[in-house]
């Protein structure tokens, strides 16, 4: 990355400007050296597209996630309030609720998580098929929240890796649904934390 | 067992108590006059000693005889408590040896409406006889004492622990246990259970299948783990294990404020947060010699009630599910969501709003409170009875639930069973008849009872228990709320208003002691107890005098259920022990503590 310093008045502090890695790059449209100056042939106008492969393939997972509800405590009352009648979470398609690992691509990790349930929700991580995606809703399942206390767990990430953290006591269910959809960002851009 | 090892032997430096003055109960005289009566029926022996200035009647019992003392008070019909309510330990490191800890009984008796509280002082080396040949339901309380205490019960079918993990080491509740001292659990470590079996059909030709439910199982709903012994379809034995949610909520109310204990208190029945909230404020306010004002107990009373809906709501709706009855899950869910509404517009949080202080209330409530609450309570019973019509005349659904589960009355009080349950198997008992509170003595309505005691019963008597809350909150609203502040008005227990701390010095002064020092109530120990969603919920409270409560009990009403659990479904199918599990309403926050 390149340091430069900008001209900012009365500063000494030097700003780094990062070099785009080109159009687009938010969204994973990575362009290798060389080949934005690349001429297309225009043989068939406009009739095709062309694209990754995996750009499709992580557009088909982010709209169409199974979510597991690893539901312990207070959290999996307000996911239900997620995905009942009034927030209604199949409106962006992720209603579709697992209650096997096998057949989920998503845990959402509801609530706390003790040292007593540590081995299970391992486990159960564990039989889940790849890709796989791990949502910590609420203070409790993100760092202990205000249980410092000697049977729970301070966060789950000591024991598996999470990709969204949903802060609250507990997440008001528009907090989940923004987790979800910062997730179907992160899955677009073909992230994946391990 | 972990390889992990620490001795925990942090001697108990507490701060020294700042509030010396001794707790004095409104009515100790009557009790203590009680108590003494109590001695004479039992045969004046020599060897009980009363406890004097107490809220209930306080016996001081060696421990070797508390066995047939326990026994005396449940069968001599003049004193009939049959009902087993709590058992709990109180760790005093400063004593002798041999009587560190206090193991606090208290019994119920339905007949007479009266409590009374047995102590029992043992020490680590020492073991106390099970009472479990007498009251069953105190099978999972001594293994807790035991879990937290290290207090051995000699005679107990089963003494292990049940809250905390198997690799753990010590007994957290003592107090030269580190709070924040963690043991690892792995896999290996995890007990496999083996549900007893009667023996008798041993010689069937089927083959006996183990099966493990949870603690991720989405009829569990989470943090239960229950094994089944299987013969074809017929669970012939079955054992629960707890403690997936063991959130140390004892331990923690220790090492808080007392005002800070509130926010844990909405987190143990988390369906129903306001009535935890006030349980535990007008433990405190009784401990402080204080009452709310009039304005404050009647919002209390008519959220109490709008929560006792939502928590039926939730028990119901989920029930249902299990059943395979999803509609009415989306049914029920609505007006719970309008109910939160109601709640948010109140303070500003939904599930767990932490509403009240002690003393009264956080803040008040909107202008247009009366308003907001008419209109759910006109469109509550819609709902109710849309739901109504659906299910309880529904063939499948009756048949699913028709002696499922089934409990007798006699069974259920030993058990320790209260509330929607306890009232299933056509026991009256509600606190709010028995010993009212907020005023509930001069409201009208009735409780429910329904015969049998099975699945269909606590379905019945939740349906109706809602309309008796609707009933109970169109009389509140009709009586409009009272005029004048939430709160007492006194800078030891309650923060002056913030545009006085800012302003005047003598409020500031105020606000900073508060913050530092805390509320430091008298010396002394006491008892109250709510009508919760599931049952009784109690809080036992022993003050020190200091800023931390030196321990604080709550009386889970699940927990005594829940112990009675693996006895109902017994010849039952799995599809039958999930409708009566669902139908039990157990909340893992408040079974766990």
């Amino acid at each position: 990355m390149a340091i430069e310093k900008l001209d900012v008045e009365n500063s000494i502090i030097q700003r780094k400007v990062g070099q785009p890695p080109g159009e687009q790059a938010d969204k994973g449209l990575i362009t290798l050296p060389g080949e934005s100056a690349r001429q297309l042939p225009n043989d068939l106008e406009s009739s095709y597209m062309t694209t990754k492969l995996d750009s499709m393939v992580n557009w088909a997972r982010s709209n169409s996630l199974w979510p597991l509800p690893f539901g312990t405590a207070c959290c999996a009352i307000e996911f239900m309030s997620m995905v009942s009648s009034h927030y209604d979470i199949s409106r962006f398609g992720y209603e579709v609720v697992r209650f096997s690992p096998r057949q989920a691509d998503l845990i959402i990790v509801a609530g706390t998580i003790v040292d007593k349930m540590g081995p299970v929700l391992r486990k159960i991580y564990d039989q889940m098929p790849e890709p796989k995606y791990v949502i910590a809703m609420g203070a409790c399942a993100t760092s202990g929240g205000f249980y410092r206390v000697y049977h729970v767990m301070q966060g789950i990430d000591e024991i598996i890796p999470v990709d969204i953290w949903v802060p609250g006591c507990p997440p008001t269910p528009e907090g989940l649904m923004y987790g979800i959809l910062k997730l179907k960002e992160k899955i677009e851009r073909g992230e994946i934390r391990r | 067992m972990s390889t992990l090892t620490r001795s925990s032997s942090i001697p108990y430096t507490g701060p020294a108590p700042t509030n010396r003055k001794p707790y004095v109960v409104a009515d100790g005289t009557a009790m203590d006059s009680r108590g003494a009566e109590i001695i004479v029926t039992l045969g004046s022996p020599d060897w009980i000693v009363q406890e004097k200035g107490q809220d209930l009647p306080t016996l001081l019992v060696p421990r070797e005889r508390i066995l047939e003392i326990l026994k005396q008070l449940k069968e001599d019909p003049a004193l009939a408590f049959t009902m087993p309510l709590d058992c709990f330990g109180v760790d005093y490191p400063g004593r002798k040896r041999e009587e560190r800890f206090d193991v606090i009984y208290q019994l119920y008796s339905l007949s007479k409406n009266e409590r009374v509280r047995l102590k029992v002082r043992t020490g680590a080396e020492q073991s106390i006889p099970s009472s479990y040949p007498i009251f069953k339901g105190l099978d999972w309380f001594e293994r807790e004492v035991f879990d937290m205490f290290g207090v051995k019960f000699e005679g107990h079918p089963q003494l292990r622990r049940i809250l905390c993990h198997e690799a753990f080491q010590g007994h957290p509740l003592r107090k030269d246990y580190d709070p924040a001292q963690r043991w690892i659990l792995t896999e290996k470590d995890v007990a496999i259970l083996t549900p007893e079996v009667d023996d008798e059909e041993e010689d069937s030709d089927h083959e006996r299948v183990t099966l493990n439910l949870g603690p991720s199982h989405p009829a569990t709903h989470g943090t239960l783990r229950i094994a089944v012994t299987l013969d074809g379809e017929t669970i012939v034995g079955a054992e629960t294990e707890i403690g997936y949610l063991h959130r140390c909520f004892e331990k923690m109310a220790e090492t808080h404020t007392y005002q800070q204990v509130i926010p844990f208190t909405d987190r143990l029945n988390y369906m129903s947060a306001i009535i935890n909230n006030v349980g535990y404020c007008m433990t405190v306010e009784k401990l402080l010699g204080i009452e709310a004002p009039p304005r404050a107990q009647h919002i209390r009373l008519m959220l109490s009630e709008f929560m006792r809906i939502a928590d039926h709501l939730v028990c119901i709706g989920t029930n249902l599910v299990d059943m395979g009855a999803l509609t009415n899950f989306w049914y029920l869910f609505q007006p719970r969501e309008e109910i939160y509404g109601l709640v948010e517009a109140c303070c500003g949080a939904r599930l767990l709003p932490s509403y009240t202080r002690i003393g009264g209330l956080a803040v008040d409530v909107p202008e247009n409170f009366l308003e907001m609450a008419q209109t759910l309570v006109n469109k509550l019973p819609q709902y109710i009875n849309d739901v109504d019509k659906l299910v309880s005349r529904n063939k499948i659904f009756l048949d699913r639930v028709t002696g499922v589960g089934a409990i007798s009355a006699e069974d259920a009080i030993n058990y320790g069973f209260t509330g929607p349950c306890l009232r299933a198997c056509g026991v009256p008992f509600d606190v709010r008849k028995a010993s009212p509170y907020l005023g509930y003595e001069t409201y009208d309505f009735d409780i429910p009872i329904a015969e049998g005691g099975d699945t269909l019963a606590r379905y019945l008597v939740r349906m109706e228990e809602m309309r008796q809350s609707l009933r109970i909150l169109q009389q509140a609203i009709d009586r409009g709320l009272p005029e004048g502040p939430v709160i007492v008005d006194d800078p030891y227990i309650a923060a002056p208003p913030k545009e006085k701390v800012y302003n005047e010095m003598e409020s500031l002064i105020y606000h900073f002691k508060l913050i530092m020092h805390g509320i430091q109530p008298p010396v002394g120990e006491t008892y109250f107890q709510v009508e919760g969603g599931n049952g009784e919920l109690g809080f036992h409270i022993v003050s020190d005098g200091t800023k931390n409560p030196y321990r604080v009990r709550v009386r889970p009403p699940c927990f005594a259920i829940y112990q009675a659990f693996r006895q109902m479904i017994k010849g039952q199918s799995i599809a039958d022990a999930v409708a009566a599990l669902g139908s039990l309403n157990i909340i893992a926050g408040e079974l766990d503590h």
